[in-house]
């Protein structure tokens, strides 16, 4: 199967974007990523060894938390896991920090 | 300081993007391949914010449309290089709440400030460091163009 690397991850795993691994299931496969990345290990999973929070794990288009195996879902030659940190954020509570505006336009 | 090339186009399009979501946050994923200094991003993708319970003040992305926007990034050879969304009427400056739910370390954070509907300022900060431990956001230097960038060596 294909694992997908995310952006931040991929110094991790010799700059690559996807690694292909030979793997029954979703857990076996991350245990096979990480043996082979092993600095990938800590990104990926919490001190308690689950999967951090933050971290979406699509099989193809399935939400891996949402299957009925959850990581024991078996998986084939043909599949994709994406690894997906999440993204989301919002205004209130401004940081206590210089406001200091960045841009510079070459307009 | 790390600097994020964007292209007028794209530059225009996210601050488009705020005034039309106004009141609520807009959001989307940057695209584009990693340069000596910085990122160097060729397109803007929008996204839905699910936030749809406090879109004026939030925003989140369904992961499985990150999957869908990465696999569109990949097909055209490209990477997520960050993420833009709006702070209606709020500064363009990173809140605890961006910070906390930041975890694409070597990416930029574009924040545009929405202002009464209209698009003033806007900024972009790097998520750095190492770990969710040691991360933090730098300003970026940002570079508007006004001629396309096109990728190196093309």
């Amino acid at each position: 199967m294909t694992i997908t690397i995310p952006t931040p991850l991929r110094v991790y795993a010799d700059g690559r974007n996807a690694v292909e691994i030979e793997a029954a299931n979703v857990a076996s496969a991350l245990d096979k990523l990480t043996a082979s990345y092993p600095d990938l290990r800590k990104h990926l999973f919490n001190g308690d060894g689950k999967v951090r929070a933050f971290v979406n794990l699509y099989l193809n288009d399935e939400d891996v938390r949402y299957l009925p195996a959850r990581e024991a879902s078996p998986v084939n030659a043909e599949d994709t896991l994406s690894i997906i940190p999440s993204i989301a954020g919002g205004s209130p509570g401004l940081a206590v920090q210089a406001i200091a505006p960045s841009a510079q336009s070459l307009r | 300081m790390s600097v994020l090339r964007v292209t007028r186009a794209v530059y225009d399009a996210i601050r488009a993007h705020g005034e039309e979501t106004y009141p609520h946050e807009c959001c989307g994923a940057l695209l584009g391949q990693s340069s000596g200094d910085g990122w160097r991003v060729e397109a803007a993708v929008r996204a839905g914010n699910t936030r749809t319970d406090s879109a004026h003040n939030r925003y989140r992305i369904a992961p499985a449309e990150l999957v869908r926007i990465e696999r569109g990034a990949r097909q055209q050879g490209l990477e997520i290089a960050g993420f833009y969304h709006s702070h209606p009427d709020h500064p363009a400056q990173w809140s605890p709440t961006d910070f906390a739910e930041a975890h694409w370390i070597g990416c930029s954070y574009v924040i545009t400030e929405v202002a009464k509907g209209k698009a003033a300022v806007t900024n972009s900060f790097r998520l750095a460091g190492e770990t969710e431990e040691t991360k933090r956001f730098e300003p970026d230097t940002m570079v508007v163009e006004e001629e396309s960038i096109g990728r190196p060596g093309a």
